[in-house]
């Protein structure tokens, strides 16, 4: 407890001490600083709680008030807390390379204030134990990052993702005060037990789920993570993509420990949700041509993987199948770290190219592989390990998840469950399907074949902050895929919080442990048998020679980079496949004539949640708006005599209520 | 038939050029033609071993280490499933899904190597290659869900050695054939056979899997022969687990047995490549799509 | 005693008629002034009993700040800006006069209807509270121009004064003082902001600033 508290005092210090700095460059190594040293304290302290037990803390002894600080670790938090510490401090070190050159007088001390500002009240997010203090912080982590998206605010399409992200979590914040307080109708606002009245038990769920379901990006409540996590500073994009969506799958597990036994229909809910928001994300990521929302739709596919592997685990609990609910929590947590770990990984990627060549559009780069080597060979890494492909560490979380649908076949089965484990299993196969495409064409097209713009054959590869964080987390891929069965035990107190503890349980844990470090084992063989076959080729061809030509052109006289394929044309089969759901506009100029001058071909996708569902919508209520302007005309004085009408007709009424009595 | 694994995989790795051998063996036969000799693949792979080697200077690392990723995945693809024995070597619940993702691996390498070289023609191979896997990979996952329903097991070598003793409810005898059909399409598929690709062909335009390795030559070359024979042996010997759920007694009735069915597997992927022209690019998914609808439907069956 | 009560009550109500009725803005700030000095006369009356330094002091403050300090603020800025008459208000004056009428009408039956204990001094004395209230909150309404606002506002805030004098609230003074200063603060900020529309602007026709 000591140590995170300390990380929170060294947070918030930091960001006075930043804020101070101002515009001066001291500040752009004050800030990472500070930052790293509360990650390590806060990443130590919570790996010892989630080891060791749970602490409280209230320094005003008030538990029963409408507002007190109280904070609560358990395992659950802990474990949350620790995923955020790693993702946030290693950010911060990439964010100081990355600002370096990309300021242009900006004042990078409030910048990295907000960011310490918002690191600390993630982590005071996961710990909160009173309703109105919760509230309170998540408040403050909204607005810092709205902030902190906004520092390129003099770009109007930045601006304007701002807005968009600043209604959605306010959008957010309604439901969720309205949940507190009827968690808080009961007397207390103290997140200790018993505080869901049971007739509301569902109510509050709903309310939580559209709620933190906004902040982690379930659909349909999506539409602003592709605004916003684009136009933020790259190592923002990852601590948002990385950790604060984490924010929202945390705030619905809590609402899960804490209602006291899940109904069946909240898992199917879960795994539905889920399922589409799985595949529609991945398929939207397949139609963009810019790199950092590819990767934000990407993110929305991710949860909605956790959300399939906490459905799953819900439904396993509501219908006494503890397999599914071990396999499907493990899976749901396990998921939650790795796609910190390597969605931040692909962020700090992104952020690299676009301070190498000046842009995101996927469309004008190419052969950045050459250039920036180790930027590629890491993204590269990210980009195998996002497709759950062995050995790395996407898929040990979609395995458990599909490990817990599959033993929902082979134990004594009910219909429910099995339908459920049919669901997550195509889910999870088209998903990985529709996923590979999609990373084999971001790596491909943008790190690969040759520079398709001058931007990208100047591109330069990154300095040594930028490129070390990058190192860190794709050792930690390779690492998380191999130590699997480590992992899985050590997040085990955290899935009993939700699920409890009983030694058949175990049993299954041990039994999937075994599973994983026999996937290890056979990663680790797979890695050694493909060293063992390089340096065998190497050295056959070290004495034979090998030398270097062109690829081969089929005879054309002059081939020309832009004969490569782009991004639009090698997803323009799915794309094409799928268009009932993504709805893309393709503008084609078709060549005319015998000897055509020229023809081109645009294709442009936009969200088709934001643009049938929430624009007409938010259109309709400003006609609504615009009707109602009538009544207003612009002047103070009908402003204040409505005002005073209103209280002339409230004391009329009160007259009334009397003289009737 | 209980030889211990060891033997198994060494026999695998030896014998997996052959199938194509016999394949083209058979689409000869069909063409009134006598055809290359049995052994041709290892012909070839021995003389492609002996070479140097040409890189274009447009590609990087990864295309250098492709080809070794699909041998190294096609070994451990044959280690983990097994023919005509109880157990593999690599064998654990949901070992399938370890089996799928692992040649995932391979085609992510595969499909990255192919933009590696900067060719509109590589890059069009790989578009087509992620879009039919993309199709392809719930129907296998989705068959071998089913099959797992089936049997009660949730690995591969449980669920082969399971059927091998026989399959005695009605709806396993109406899930078999249901599985072996969506499996086959499903190799045709990832093999790169007629219906869905050609390896025959040389006209670029209409190549998949041909057109992705185009640029690699020698030593490479040879070893995405030979990854591709181990990948073709691995699914073969799946659906010849499938074909064989007869009780056998003695050692060598078992081996026979199912070398028989492999045999019978890799023939019929020749006569289906001698009968069938390529079907319409546009017709592929529809083709994909209904096998995985089969597995989809053998699923729901095997619920019963 | 209680004669001059009832007298000082007539004289509110009489003020809150002329100041509906008048266009020019210096007897508007004049009439305002007059009315916190009554007020504080009939605090004054009423508490004779429990007379002492505090109080006296209290009510010193309040007649110094609404009676001297905040108009000579304002006359300063109508100086200043150079306006001198409202002219077209929102509701012409003689209309006003007759909403004054009915306002006044309006009080006494709430008053009744309320049924408040007015303990001592004169049974219309919270008629006279609510009358004053109304007519600032009129004069905020029907005028244009942005000092005349500021008027209306200050009266409003002499209606709540009476209003918590009428009932003998315990302590009338301590919310009576809190009210001062908000108004004192939105006062001085109202003026220079005055001045900076009417720099800005060339006049302080809220009219003319409105959507």
């Amino acid at each position: 407890m000591i140590l995170f508290l300390a990380a929170l005092f060294v947070l918030l210090t930091g960001a006075l001490v930043t804020a101070l700095a101002g515009r001066r460059s001291w500040a752009n190594t004050a800030g990472p600083l500070f930052s790293v040293a509360g990650s390590v304290l806060t990443l130590v302290g919570s790996l010892m709680t989630l080891v060791d037990g749970r602490w409280e803390w209230m320094p005003s002894q008030a538990e029963n008030a409408v507002l007190s600080i109280h904070l609560a670790m358990d395992p659950l938090s802990a474990f949350f807390c620790a995923v955020t510490a790693l993702i946030t401090g290693v950010a911060s070190v990439y964010g100081s390379g990355y600002l370096n050159g990309h300021s242009h007088g900006k004042n990078l001390g409030v910048s990295w204030a907000f960011f310490l500002v918002l690191s600390a009240s993630m982590l005071l997010v996961e710990t909160a134990w009173n309703g109105i203090f919760f509230l309170v912080t998540w408040e403050i982590m909204s607005l810092s990052s709205f902030f902190l998206v906004v520092f390129d605010g003099e770009k109007p399409d930045v601006l304007k993702a701002g807005w968009i992200y600043l209604v959605a979590t306010h959008f957010a914040t309604a439901f969720l005060m309205v949940m507190f307080m009827i968690l808080g109708s009961s007397g207390s606002f103290s997140l200790s037990s018993a505080a869901i009245p049971p007739a509301m038990k569902s109510v509050v769920f709903i309310l939580a789920l559209i709620g933190f379901g906004t902040k982690a990006g379930l659909a349909p409540f999506h539409v602003w993570l592709p605004e916003a996590h684009p136009a933020a500073p790259s190592h923002v994009s990852a601590v948002m993509s990385g950790v604060m969506v984490k924010a929202g799958i945390y705030g619905i597990l809590r609402i899960v420990s804490l209602s006291g036994g899940p109904f069946l229909w909240w898992g199917w809910l879960l795994l539905i949700a889920g399922a589409v928001t799985g595949v529609g994300g991945v398929l939207f990521a397949l139609a963009q041509k810019d790199l950092k929302r590819l990767l934000a739709y990407s993110t929305v596919e991710n949860i909605g993987i956790i959300a399939l592997g906490l459905g799953l685990g819900l439904i396993g609990m509501a219908t006494g199948h503890p397999v599914m609910t071990v396999l499907g929590l493990s899976g749901c947590l396990m998921h939650v770290l790795n796609h910190a770990v390597f969605k931040s990984l692909m962020f700090f990627g992104a952020g690299s190219v676009l301070h190498a060549t000046g842009s995101k559009n996927m469309e004008i780069a190419g052969g950045l592989m050459k250039r920036m080597g180790r930027t590629g060979a890491f993204f590269m890494t990210g980009a195998a390990a996002i497709c759950a492909l062995p050995p790395f560490n996407g898929f040990v979380g979609e395995f458990l998840i599909y490990l817990g649908s599959f033993r929902a076949f082979s134990v004594q089965y009910k219909a429910q469950s099995v339908l459920a484990g049919i669901l997550a299993i195509s889910a999870l196969a088209l998903i990985g399907g529709l996923a590979a495409a999609c990373f084999t064409r971001a790596t491909g097209v943008v790190f690969l074949g040759e520079p398709r713009s001058a931007e990208a054959s100047d591109a330069v590869e990154s300095n040594l902050a930028m490129t070390a964080p990058m190192a860190v987390l794709a050792c930690l891929c390779l690492v998380l895929g191999l130590a699997g069965p480590f992992t899985l035990n050590l997040i085990q107190p955290a899935v009993q919080v939700l699920a409890g503890r009983s030694p058949f349980m175990d049993a299954i844990v041990r039994s999937a442990g075994f599973n994983l470090l026999q996937i290890s084992l056979a990663g680790l063989g797979f890695l050694i048998l493909v060293l063992v076959l390089r340096s065998v080729k190497n050295t056959l061809l070290a004495k034979r020679g090998a030398e270097q030509g062109i690829t081969w052109d089929c005879g054309y006289t002059a081939p020309d980079v832009r004969m490569q394929y782009t991004a639009s044309s090698f997803s323009d089969p799915v794309v094409t496949m799928f268009n009932a759901v993504l709805r893309s506009e393709k503008h084609l100029h078709r060549p005319e004539g015998l000897f055509p001058q020229s023809a081109s071909v645009e294709t442009r996708t936009s969200d088709v949640v934001l643009a049938r569902l929430f624009t007409p919508l938010f259109i309709l209520a400003a006609w609504a708006g615009d009707r109602l302007h009538g009544m207003k005309k612009g002047y103070n004085q009908i402003y204040i005599l409505y005002m005073v009408l209103a209280l002339f007709a409230l004391l009329l009424w009160t007259f009334f209520q009397g003289y009737a009595q | 038939m209980n030889h211990p694994p060891y033997i198994h995989v060494a026999v695998s790795l030896l014998a997996a050029p052959f199938l194509f051998g016999v394949i083209n063996k058979v689409k000869a036969a069909f063409a009134g033609r006598k055809g290359p000799p049995l052994l041709q693949l290892y012909y070839d792979i021995v003389k492609l071993m002996r070479k140097s080697a040409v890189y274009s200077r447009t590609t990087t690392e990864i295309f250098r280490l492709s080809p070794l990723v699909s041998v190294a995945v096609g070994v451990l693809a044959v280690m983990t499933v097994p023919l005509g024995q109880k157990e593999s070597l690599i064998s654990f619940h949901g070992d399938i899904f370890f089996l799928a993702y692992l040649f995932g691996m391979a085609r992510f390498t595969t499909v990255l190597a192919a933009m590696d070289t900067g060719s509109a023609f590589e890059g069009m191979g790989a578009s087509r290659e992620v879009q039919f896997s993309m199709l392809a990979e719930p129907a296998l996952l989705v068959g071998l869900a089913a099959l797992s329903l089936l049997t009660g097991e949730s690995s591969v070598a449980g669920i082969l050695s399971s059927l091998r003793s026989g399959v005695d409810s009605a709806s396993g005898h109406v899930v078999l054939p249901i599985c072996v059909a969506s499996l086959f399409i499903v190799l045709l598929a990832e093999n790169a056979r007629i219906p869905v690709d050609d390896p025959n062909t040389h006209l670029e335009l209409t190549m998949i899997h041909e057109v992705m390795v185009l640029d690699h030559g020698g030593m490479d070359l040879g070893f995405i022969h030979y990854g591709a024979a181990l990948k073709l042996w691995v699914f073969s010997s799946i659906i010849a687990g499938l074909l064989v759920p007869v009780k056998t007694s003695g050692p060598f009735a078992g081996v026979l047995l199912v070398s028989a069915a492999l045999l019978l597997v890799t023939v019929s992927v020749g006569v289906v490549e001698s009968t069938m022209a390529r079907l319409r690019m546009l017709r592929v998914p529809q083709l994909l799509t209904g096998a995985t609808i089969l597995s989809l439907v053998a699923l729901i069956i095997a619920m019963r | 005693m209680k004669e001059w009560l009832d007298l000082a009550v007539a004289l509110i109500i009489v003020t809150n008629f002329m100041l509906v009725n008048t266009s020019r803005l210096m007897a508007c700030i004049r009439i305002v002034a007059i009315q916190a000095v009554i007020l504080s006369v009939i605090a004054v009356l009423t508490h004779l009993h429990s007379l002492d330094v505090r109080l006296l002091a209290l009510v010193l403050i309040t007649v110094i700040l609404k009676a001297v300090v905040l108009p000579q603020v304002l006359r300063r800025v109508t100086v200043g800006t150079g306006i001198e008459r409202e002219l077209e208000p929102f509701v012409g004056y003689s209309l006003s006069l007759m909403v004054g009428g009915g306002l006044l009408a309006l009080s006494f039956l709430m008053s009744h209807f309320l049924a408040l204990p007015v303990p001592g001094g004169s049974p219309y004395f919270l008629p006279a509270s609510l009358f004053t209230i109304f007519t600032g909150l009129f004069i905020i309404i029907a005028r244009k121009k942005a000092v005349t606002q500021v008027m209306g506002y200050m009266s409003m805030e002499n209606g709540i004064y009476a209003f918590g004098v009428s009932l003998a609230i315990h302590e009338p003074f301590i919310v009576e003082l809190s009210v001062l200063l908000d108004v004192f603060v939105a006062v001085l900020i109202m003026g220079v902001a005055i001045f900076h529309i009417s720099q800005q602007f060339d006049h302080i026709d809220t009219d003319q600033l409105s959507v």
